[in-house]
C-alpha cells in the first residue's frame, strides 16, 4: 500500500480556486487521486471545476470525510493554512508553497505540538514537489508520467531532481512504492528520518533512495538512524558538491554554515554508515540496479 | 539580506541595548564634523561593508586628531576592501561610520541563529569575544554557552540570567545583560531576521555593556512585511550579476567559472554543476529559472547569464514536468533569436513531449547542440567550452 498516499486518499485542496490550486487539482484527479474539496475562505458553497469549496477545513472535513489536504495557499497565509489543517484532525498535509518565513514555520511547528504524537498530522513541505505513489495517486506537482509502480521509495529535498532520478530508473525499468519531496527550505513538516521510518516499515518498499544536498543536519541524522535501524538498503545522493561556503543556491536551507553540511561531509558521514553512494547525478539508474541486484542474489 | 554595521546597531538601540556614539559619513569633510559632533579626543573610523574581519583589511581605524580622521576617511572611501568574506573581488566602501572609542575591560561573543536542528531560535554566547566563533569553537569550545527559545513564549528573564552568570559577569552587570540578551532577542523576533551577531559585546571599565560591532541579516521570505527593512538593501554590497538576475525575479549565485547554467529547480542546478566539474569544467554560475520555464523567463536567463563576461559557453537543462518541452524549446529558440548567443549552447531537455522538444531544436537551424542524458550535457559543454576558448585565445 506505499507510504502516506494511496488510491483511498481523501483529498482536499487548500487554495483550490486560485490559478496554481485550480491547475493542480485538475491534473491530480486527471492522475487517479480522489480529490474531494477544496476550501477557499469567502468561496464556500461554490462548484470549482466539479469540486464542491468550502469556508473552512473543518467544515469541508465534515461534509467530505478528507483526510488530507494539499496546500497551494500563498506564503504570506500559508502558515495559517497549514494550522487550520492540523486543528481540523487530518491526517496529512502536503504543503507546496515556496517562500514561507522562517519564523512562520517555528510558529507552526510549535503549534502541531499541541496535539499528542498518534493525533499528530503528518506535515510535508513546505517548498516541495509533493508525494506520489505512482499508479495510485498523486499529491503534488511532480508530472506523473515519469514514475513507473514498483517498490523502491524515493525521498528528497529537490524536485526537478527527484524527477531526474525517477526518470534515470524508469529508464532501467526499476519502479517506485512512493516518491516523497521534504522541500528545500531550512524548517519543514517531516525530516528524511521521518520518511525513512516509514519506508522502513512499509511491506511494499524493497530499498530507498535519499536524495540530499548541502546545508542543515538532516541528512547525518539521517545516517546516524539508518546504521542503527535500515535493515533495507538506503541509497544516497547529495548534490552541491561544486558549491562555495556561505552561499545560497536556490533554495533556502541549502547554505553551508557549519561542520557537517557540505556535501563532501555528508557523503563521508553517510559512506561511514554503510550507505550506498551515488557517485554522481547520472548515476541514479545504475546504481539502484546494482544494489537490487546484489539484494537479489543475496536472497 | 544583509545590512551594515550602523543600520544594524540603530535597530538595536531601540531595544535598549547600547551602542557607542556614532555618526555617517560619505566624505572626509563629513567624517571630521561626526568627530567634533562626538566630541572626545579619540575616534574609530569604521568603512561599511557586508563583511566581517574588516580591521584585518583595513577598514577600521583608531584616530587621535581631526586630521588622522579626515585622512583615514579618504582612504577608506572608494576602496574595494577584501575580507575572507567578500571573495576576491572585495566590496566597495561609499559610507563610513565614525564612533566613538570605548575602555574596554572583556569582549563578549554573543550571536542568534537559526538552528536547524531544534527548529527554533538559538542564543549562541562565549566569554571568549573577538574572536570569530569558528575559531572560538576550535579554540575555546567549552567556552560557548547556547540557550534556545521557545517561539510561542519567547526569552525568558532566566535564561538571559544563566547566559549572563554563565559568562561569569559580576553580579552588579547580570540585569544589564539580561536587557541586552532580551532586546537583541526581540530585534530578531520583531523584524524576521536570520543572524545576528555582536561581536564584541564589550564590558566597558565604567561597567557598562555595549554593542561594539553588529551584524544582521534578514529572512528574505518575511521581507514583505518588514518594508522598513527592506528600505536598507545596499545593492552595491552585491555582486552586480546577482543583483541583475534578482531585479528580474532569478534565483542567481555568480561563481568563479566560464560555463553559464539555465536549469529549473535548485537541486537540479546544484547536480548539473556537480556534473560540469565532474566532467572537467567549471560552472560560472547557480540559475534557476524556477517551475515555469515560460519564454520570457528563458529569455531573461540567457541575458543574466551572458552579463557574465567569463562564461564561454551556455548549458541549459530542463527537466519539464508542468509544461512540456516543446515550449521550452521553442522558449528557447525565441530566446536565442531575441538576446543573441555568441557563445556555443548545449541544450539538454527532458521530461514530458521531449522527443517534439529536441526535434524543434534540430530543425530550427540554429547552431544548437542536443544532449540527451546530463552526463552527456556536461561533457558536451566541457568539450564545446574547450573549442571555443582554444578558438579565442
Amino acid at each position: 500500500m506505499a507510504v502516506l498516499l494511496n488510491r483511498r486518499t481523501r483529498v482536499i485542496v487548500q487554495g483550490l480556486t486560485g490559478k496554481i490550486g485550480t491547475f493542480h487539482a485538475e491534473d491530480m484527479k486527471r492522475y487517479g487521486t480522489k480529490v474531494v474539496g477544496g476550501v477557499t475562505p469567502g468561496k464556500g458553497g461554490q462548484m470549482h471545476h466539479g469540486i464542491p469549496v468550502f469556508n473552512t477545513v473543518k467544515g469541508a472535513v465534515r461534509e467530505t470525510g478528507a483526510d488530507a489536504s494539499i496546500v497551494f495557499v500563498p506564503p504570506p497565509f500559508a502558515a495559517d493554512a497549514i494550522m487550520e489543517a492540523a486543528d481540523a484532525g487530518l491526517k496529512l498535509c502536503v504543503c507546496i508553497t515556496d517562500g514561507i518565513p522562517s519564523q512562520d514555520m517555528m510558529r507552526v511547528k510549535r503549534y502541531m505540538r499541541r496535539f499528542r504524537y498518534e493525533d499528530r498530522m503528518r506535515l510535508i513541505g513546505p517548498n516541495c514537489a509533493g508525494v506520489i505513489t505512482p499508479g495510485q495517486a498523486l499529491m503534488g506537482i511532480m508530472p506523473g508520467s515519469i514514475y513507473l509502480p514498483g517498490r523502491v521509495g524515493i525521498v528528497g529535498r529537490s524536485g526537478t531532481l527527484g524527477y531526474e532520478a525517477a526518470s534515470q530508473m524508469k529508464a532501467l525499468g526499476i519502479g517506485v512504492s512512493t516518491s516523497v519531496g521534504i522541500g528545500g527550505d531550512p524548517i519543514n513538516g517531516s525530516s528524511f528520518v521521518d520518511v525513512l521510518k516509514l519506508f522502513e516499515e512499509d511491506p511494499d518498499t524493497d530499498a530507498v533512495v535519499m536524495i540530499g544536498e548541502i546545508g542543515g543536519p538532516q541528512e547525518a541524522e539521517a545516517a546516524e538512524w539508518a546504521r542503527h535501524h535500515m535493515r533495507k538498503p538506503l541509497i544516497a545522493y547529495i548534490a552541491g558538491l561544486s558549491a562555495p561556503k556561505g552561499k545560497r543556491m536556490g533554495h533556502a536551507g541549502a547554505i553551508i554554515s557549519a561542520f557537517g553540511e557540505s556535501a563532501q561531509e555528508k557523503v563521508e558521514i553517510l559512506r561511514d554508515a554503510g550507505v550506498t553512494i551515488v557517485p554522481t547525478p547520472a548515476d541514479f539508474g545504475p546504481t539502484v540496479a546494482g544494489v537490487l541486484e546484489r539484494r537479489e542474489k543475496a536472497a | 539580506m544583509d545590512i551594515h554595521e550602523y543600520q544594524a546597531k540603530e535597530l538595536l538601540s531601540r531595544y535598549s541595548v547600547h551602542i557607542p556614539r556614532g555618526g555617517l559619513a560619505y566624505s572626509p569633510e563629513q567624517a571630521t564634523y561626526r568627530a567634533s559632533e562626538i566630541g572626545g579626543d579619540r575616534w574609530v573610523v569604521k568603512a561599511q561593508i557586508h563583511s566581517g574581519a574588516r580591521g584585518k583589511a583595513g577598514g577600521v581605524r583608531i584616530c587621535k586628531s581631526d586630521s588622522e580622521v579626515s585622512e583615514a576617511a579618504e582612504y577608506m572611501l572608494g576602496r574595494k576592501l577584501v575580507t575572507h568574506q567578500t571573495g576576491p573581488r572585495g566590496k566597495l566602501v561609499s559610507r563610513l561610520y565614525i564612533e566613538e572609542t570605548v575602555d574596554i575591560r572583556q569582549e563578549l561573543y554573543l550571536g542568534i541563529v537559526l538552528d536547524r536542528k531544534s527548529e527554533r531560535v538559538m542564543i549562541v554566547a562565549s566569554a571568549s569575544g573577538g574572536m570569530e566563533i569558528e575559531e572560538i569553537a576550535e579554540k575555546q569550545p567549552d567556552s560557548i554557552i547556547r540557550a534556545i527559545v521557545d517561539p510561542g513564549a519567547g526569552m525568558q528573564e532566566f535564561q538571559a540570567r544563566e547566559i549572563a552568570f554563565g559568562l561569569g559577569l559580576e553580579n552588579s552587570l547580570i540585569g544589564k545583560a539580561a536587557d541586552t540578551l532580551i532586546g537583541c532577542y526581540r530585534v530578531f523576533r520583531d523584524f524576521d531576521a536570520a543572524m545576528l551577531e555582536i561581536n564584541p559585546l564589550v564590558v566597558t571599565r565604567d561597567n557598562n555593556l555595549i554593542a561594539l560591532d553588529a551584524k544582521m541579516s534578514f529572512d528574505e521570505n518575511a521581507l514583505y512585511r518588514r518594508p522598513e527593512i527592506s528600505e536598507l538593501r545596499d545593492k552595491s554590497q552585491e555582486d552586480p550579476r546577482e543583483t541583475f538576475a534578482s531585479d528580474r525575479g532569478l534565483s542567481y549565485v555568480g561563481l568563479d567559472g566560464n560555463i553559464g547554467c539555465i536549469i529549473n529547480g535548485a537541486g537540479l542546478a546544484m547536480a548539473t554543476m556537480d556534473m560540469i566539474k565532474i566532467a572537467g569544467g567549471m560552472p560560472a554560475n547557480f540559475l534557476d529559472i524556477g517551475g515555469g520555464a515560460s519564454p520570457e523567463r528563458v529569455a531573461k536567463a540567457f541575458r543574466a547569464v551572458l552579463a557574465d563576461d567569463n562564461v564561454e559557453t551556455i548549458l541549459v537543462n530542463i527537466f519539464a514536468g508542468i509544461n512540456r518541452c516543446d515550449w521550452v524549446a521553442e522558449g528557447v529558440l525565441k530566446a536565442i533569436r531575441e538576446v543573441g548567443v555568441h557563445v556555443p549552447l548545449v541544450v539538454r531537455l527532458a521530461g514530458t513531449n521531449v522527443e517534439e522538444g529536441r526535434r524543434i531544436l534540430a530543425d530550427s537551424g540554429e547552431k544548437v547542440i542536443v544532449a540527451e542524458t546530463l552526463a552527456e550535457a556536461a561533457e558536451k559543454s566541457v568539450e564545446a567550452m574547450r573549442t571555443f576558448a582554444e578558438r579565442k585565445h
